[in-house]
């Protein structure tokens, strides 16, 4: 893998993202391309996150290397971590041109992923099914309550005994955490449905297998996809966690692995990469969820129609 | 119009809802029981527009929803066509007081969910069906909207749409019109009556409006407070097709004293059974006296 090549890539991909959206955002309120990017730019909106960040990049120069303050001064600036991130030859091996860094990220990734799907294809119909039967309701939540307060790292002994191997281990210990706040975003999404729904479709002759399809699916997407986002950064959060204790691999492991051989400065690559990789799962959750939900966007925004 | 019960032009079979003896007591924990309805007898008759009256909370639509199917009974029964009514079912179509399309269908998808999710129809002929009647509420060029996007009035519409494609023998509308202004209420008054005298369809019209009962009735049926049950029946035989010209008729303001008379004594009764209150009005009136 040519280095220079992924990170090309990757800011190839960020400006085309950022382009395709200024051009919808021109074609809304028919302005130019190039006036739209120039307004933006200027924008207040835009200002302002520009300047959150840079209180944030201030406040930790200030403390870290201008004033040097006591603990705080054991941890690398803001420069230091930025050019150690982008150096073609890193001092502690981990920068954008490792190989190492994006096998790191490829392992986080594919178990978040893969724990993220299982817990979906798992919890959503479980959700929908306590939401649909009382009886099933009555077997299942108490249980389902009583083992969620449970913290996904106290789960991670029996995972490893009874798994076979640690990524088995992991995955389940990340799975776990997305599942729960699926299942019950899932029910609360059913039980906030309006009994109206299910009375004019039962008044127009739907039977029970046609309620589930025709009503409780689609009027419990909403509160599905909320919980896929909230279920998206808990399989992040409980990932880190898992793979702290128990991989070879991973951002998790590489932000503990740098803590014990004192390499600073990779921790904070680790933490920073996975900020940017938990916003951009959620923002892919979110936008799947607007596509398939196109009827609700048009009820929070924007109606327009009267008579 | 022809009441004889045979198939009209539209090929719809008109009902007749017989309600025999019903009543209905809620039992609640801690509470003292509550007789909704008492012994409550009518009859809907075959393609005749019945408006039930009462003041609100006498039960009307407690009424409806035994008539619909969603409620049961104490004892009593009723019978559509003679048959007796068990549970919710297609033949009796109800059109709630809250709007109850699905927000995540569009209009079309709305109106022919019915004929085709049984399968009676297919998909384009459920459409086209669907399409007529969207026409005549005006809703043609809404048809790929989703409800969110539309006014109250207009989703009223597209909900009398979406009962009136069943070809349902009875159509149960329980104040359908609620919450809407004043313009489009009687908006939507002309417009129900345009559907009924095409249609010639069988309707029980539940309302606590009496300008609204006048305009729209055959019948109308006045219902006393708890417990509920018919008290007097006015016919209406003011001529159709109707427009608000009929406000003015000297017969128009006669029925309406009638049902009114009937209906304030309904009314009073409320106030008589809370005691305290009166005592209370009635101190208040002596201690303004001079």
């Amino acid at each position: 893998m040519n280095p220079y090549f992924v990170l090309g890539l990757l800011v190839a991909a960020i400006l085309a993202v950022g382009a395709w959206q200024q051009k919808k955002k021109a074609a809304l309120y028919e302005l130019s391309w190039g006036v739209q990017i120039f307004k933006t730019l200027t924008g207040r909106h835009f200002l302002l996150q520009l300047a959150g960040f840079a209180v944030f990049i201030a406040f930790w120069q200030l403390t870290v290397k201008t004033f040097s303050l006591p603990w705080f001064n054991r941890l690398p600036g803001p420069w230091e971590c930025l050019m150690e991130w982008l150096s073609p030859d890193p001092a502690y091996g981990i920068s954008i041109y490792t190989e190492d860094y994006y096998k790191h990220i490829l392992f986080s990734t594919y178990r978040a992923t893969t724990a993220f799907l299982l817990a979906t294809l798992l919890g959503v119909p479980l959700g929908l099914l306590m939401g649909w039967s009382r009886k099933f309701y009555q077997y299942s939540f108490p249980l389902v309550e009583l083992i969620r307060p449970i913290p996904p790292l106290a789960w991670v002994p029996l995972a490893i005994l009874v798994l076979p191997g640690d990524e088995p281990a992991v995955i389940f210990v990340t799975f776990l955490v997305a599942f729960f706040v699926t299942t019950l975003n899932t029910l609360l999404g059913v039980e906030s449905i309006d009994e109206s729904y299910f009375r004019a479709a039962r008044c127009l002759g739907a039977d029970k297998q046609r309620l589930l399809l025709d009503v409780v699916l689609p009027g419990a997407m909403p509160f599905i996809f909320t919980g896929l986002q909230i279920s998206m950064g808990a399989a992040w959060f409980s990932l880190v966690a898992g793979e702290m204790i128990a991989a070879q691999f991973g951002l998790g492991f590489l932000i503990w692995d740098s803590y014990s051989l004192i390499q600073y400065p990779v921790i904070i690559i680790g933490m920073i990469t996975l900020g940017i990789i938990g916003w951009a799962s959620s923002a892919v959750v979110r936008s799947i969820g607007r596509k398939l939900m196109a009827w609700r966007e048009r009820e929070l925004y924007g109606s327009g129609q009267s008579g | 119009m022809g009441n004889n019960g045979s198939k009209n032009g539209h090929g719809q079979d008109k009902g007749e809802l017989v309600i025999e003896n019903v009543t209905r007591v809620f039992r609640l924990p801690g509470a003292p029981s509550c007789t909704a309805l008492q012994e409550c007898s009518l009859t809907v008759e075959r393609g005749k527009l019945t408006v039930l009256v009462g003041p609100s909370g006498c039960g009307k639509s407690t009424l409806a929803n035994i008539a619909a199917g969603y409620d049961h009974p104490d004892s009593g029964r009723v019978l559509i066509d003679g048959r007796p009514v068990t549970g919710s079912g297609r033949d009796r179509i109800m059109v709630f007081q809250e709007t109850a399309l699905w927000p995540w269908m569009t209009v079309l998808k709305n109106a022919t969910f019915g004929p085709t999710m049984l399968g009676e129809m297919s998909r384009s002929d459920a459409e086209d069906k669907a399409m007529v009647l969207l026409e005549k509420v005006g809703l043609k060029d809404f048809k790929d909207k989703y409800p969110a996007q539309l006014s109250g009035g207009m989703q009223r519409r597209a909900e009398l749409c979406r009962a009136l494609v069943m070809n349902p023998k009875v159509m149960i509308l329980d104040e359908p019109f609620r919450g809407l202004d004043v313009m489009t209420r009687e908006l939507m008054q002309e417009y129900l009556l345009k559907l009924f005298q095409q249609t010639g369809l069988t309707m029980l019209f539940i309302t606590s409006e009496i300008e609204e009962a006048l305009f729209l009735a055959d019948r109308i049926m006045v219902m006393t407070n708890l417990p509920g049950t018919v008290k007097t029946t006015v016919e209406t035989d003011l001529p159709r097709p109707r427009d608000y010209q009929v406000l003015a008729t000297e017969r128009y303001r006669q029925i309406k004293s009638q049902v009114m008379e009937s209906l304030y004594e309904e009314g009073a009764k409320i106030f008589q059974r809370l005691d305290g209150i009166q005592d209370l009005l009635g101190n208040c009136q002596a201690s303004s006296q001079p």
